[in-house]
């Protein structure tokens, strides 16, 4: 019989951790995730799995300890909100440079600064742009749902691995905190150090055995010529990830002459404004990038050709808006509706503000 | 005739890149000869820093993990939670240490993470070109610094060997130098206790070894020796600061 769970998106990616056979989590407490870390505490998971869990003195020590795990090429993670990230700016950079595999969540709250502990979006240019300095990308993955936070932790690990790059869950505190019911299905084991020997053999730094050459784990290459021959490595790697692994839901998108753009809680109540205008006879449509970076923009430009216009709704100043135009390239008018500072707009609201849109 | 020393097998070929007199290079030379005679080649992870021995991982035969500035003991804990078995140690020079990088280190002490941490405090930022560290000696005169170090605006030079010794996850500090054969000999002997007690998980070791830049403190490397023994000592005393002997954990 499927087990099936009621728990909190927090709590999923707790669960997602341990079954998805998690190595090791290092967190620091932030509104609206801490939850995270106070399941993994309460489940002890080192006495079943193995799996390490600790708390750490900050956000920049918790990547840090992700970068030191991921690095003896264990799956390992940390979950933090909007604040926390920022902190870790500079640690995911390096997991970039040093081409290491991990999964760090972020379950967003309002900002700029301390901000609120309300729900937001407004991370995603951090999120998608890269995030910390450098020429480096990360896949952004936007759960719109508590199934979608547990399954993302395995999907998350999955794609880190298949690309050794870093994968952020880009969620937020109305996904993170709200119950819903979870099909637990998924679940494997750890890794046992053999496994971890034939796929990592030749980076981890497990100890240098006599038939190997020394694993070195490290972004740093003085040389121009060779760091940017490493940055083009890296690019080409991207470009495998953006032909490989978009990943998008529609919604009524057939007949659309309407499309709303949405990700995460936002497409959840956009999808509800799609239900209204059909209710209505408003041939609307929705598409939600599910992968944030790589991006959508693929198939946007080709419902560019479909649709008279674009509203984007998402809980921010018009983040996501600007990738919507780059691939509409001026074809369609492309209008934002967003809120701010932890305020969530109804399904009412952005109906309304499509049917202002397609009025003027 | 008796061999009196040969080059640890674990040294590299790579020409070391340090100013002549430095002394990492004479820790590399320890660190590498006493994971080769615990025979811990295939057992031991190192934590390089930034900072001029950012390249540690070019000299000594061993996988190594080059951390952001100040985050080593973060990076270790993490290694050594994943890989009990493993010898996991860092090497950190003092801006990387005792500025940056204070809540990681303090944090890995007070949790007593298995850890060996080797710290080389030159009392400057060598690598950046010789600014002021925060161990850097009242008078002594850096990049930023130009007319000596002022406490009423630099603050006072700190002890953070002192200082860690406090904490309870911390098993092991010493303090030593390495510009005499027979100073070498006692950092070796406490580096090589430090591994003991990460292997044997006896929470945190911590060495610090008082180290010249000749570079940084614009000296010749024997005029730098001199002032490290005459200025550096007597501020940063040498010797154990928390004994680390089985029988006294
Ligand atoms: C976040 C960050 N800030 C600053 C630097 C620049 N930086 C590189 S090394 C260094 C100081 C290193 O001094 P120390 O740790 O004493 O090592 P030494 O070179 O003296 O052995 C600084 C400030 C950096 N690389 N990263
Ligand atoms: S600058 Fe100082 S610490 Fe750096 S290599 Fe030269 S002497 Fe050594
Ligand atoms: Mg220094």
């Amino acid at each position: 019989m499927q087990e099936v769970k009621l728990i909190k998106g927090n709590e999923a990616v707790a669960l997602g951790a341990i079954r998805s056979g998690c190595d090791g989590y290092f967190g620091y407490p932030i509104t609206p995730q801490s939850e995270v870390l106070e399941t993994l505490m309460e489940l002890r998971p080192w006495e079943t799995t193995g799996m390490v869990v600790l708390q750490a003195e900050s956000e920049v020590a918790s990547i840090n300890m992700v970068y030191g795990g991921a690095a003896c090429g264990k799956r390992v993670m940390t979950s933090s909100s909007s604040p926390g990230i920022s902190l870790m700016a500079e640690g995911i950079s390096y997991l970039a440079g040093a081409e290491l595999p991990c999964l760090i969540v972020n379950v967003q709250r309002g900002g700029p600064g301390l901000g609120t502990i309300q729900p937001s979006q407004a991370d995603y240019f951090q999120a998608v742009k890269g995030c910390g300095h450098g020429d480096y990308n990360m896949i952004v993955l936007a759960p719109a749902s508590v199934q979608e936070m547990y399954d993302f932790v395995f999907d998350g690990f999955d794609l880190a691995f298949k690309y050794r790059v870093p994968v952020m869950m880009l969620s937020d505190g109305i996904i993170g905190q709200m119950m819903e019911k979870v099909v637990m299905s998924r679940s494997r084991a750890r890794w046992t150090a053999e496994e971890i020997k034939q796929m990592s053999d030749s980076w981890a730094t497990v100890g240098k055995p006599q038939t190997r050459a020394r694993n070195i784990c490290s972004s740093l290459e003085l040389d121009s010529q060779i760091m940017e021959q490493r940055n083009l490595a890296l690019q080409a790697r991207y470009e495998e990830i953006k032909k490989n692994e978009v990943r998008f839901e529609e919604i009524e998108i057939d007949d659309a002459e309407y499309v709303i753009v949405a990700f995460g809680s936002s497409a959840r109540i956009a999808s509800e404004a799609v239900s209204l205008a059909r209710a209505e006879g408003l041939k609307v449509g929705l598409l939600r990038p599910i992968t944030l970076w790589p991006f959508p923009s693929a198939r946007i430009a080709e419902l560019a050709g479909q649709a008279k216009g674009f509203l984007v709704a998402e809980l921010n100043a018009g983040q996501m808006v600007e990738d919507i135009r780059l691939a509409v390239d001026g074809r369609v008018p492309v209008i934002h509706f967003g809120r701010m500072g932890g305020m969530i707009y109804s399904p009412d609201e952005i109906l309304k503000a499509l049917k202002e849109q397609s009025n003027g | 005739m008796d061999k009196v020393y040969s080059r640890s097998a674990l040294l590299t070929d790579n020409v070391m890149h340090y100013c002549p007199g430095c002394s990492h290079g004479t820790i590399h030379k320890l660190v590498a000869e006493v994971i080769e005679e615990m025979g811990l080649q295939a057992d031991t992870i190192g934590v390089s820093p930034v900072g001029c021995s950012v390249f540690a991982y070019n000299y000594i035969d061993i996988d190594w993990i080059q951390a952001a500035h100040g985050r080593a003991c973060a990076v270790a804990t993490a290694v050594k939670r994943l890989t009990p078995e493993k010898m996991v140690f860092t090497y950190q020079g003092d801006g990387d240490l005792s500025a940056i990088g204070t809540a990681e280190t303090i944090h890995a002490c007070n949790r007593g993470e298995n850890i060996a941490v080797i710290y080389v405090n030159n009392a400057i930022y060598g690598m950046t070109g010789g600014q002021m560290a925060p161990t850097t000696l009242l008078g002594m005169k850096t990049a930023t610094s130009p007319q000596g170090r002022e406490a009423a605006i630099h603050g006072y030079p700190y002890k953070i060997a002192e200082m860690v010794s406090h904490l309870d996850g911390v098993c092991y500090v010493t303090r030593q130098s390495v510009q005499s054969p027979a100073a070498v000999r006692k950092a070796k002997k406490a580096i090589r206790q430090a591994f003991e007690n990460s292997m044997a998980g006896r929470g945190l070791s911590f060495v610090e070894i008082v180290s010249s830049c000749n570079s940084g403190w614009k000296l010749s490397p024997v005029e730098a020796n001199r002032w490290m023994e005459e200025s550096m000592f007597p501020f940063y005393k040498l010797g154990d600061i928390k004994a680390g002997t089985p029988a006294a954990i």
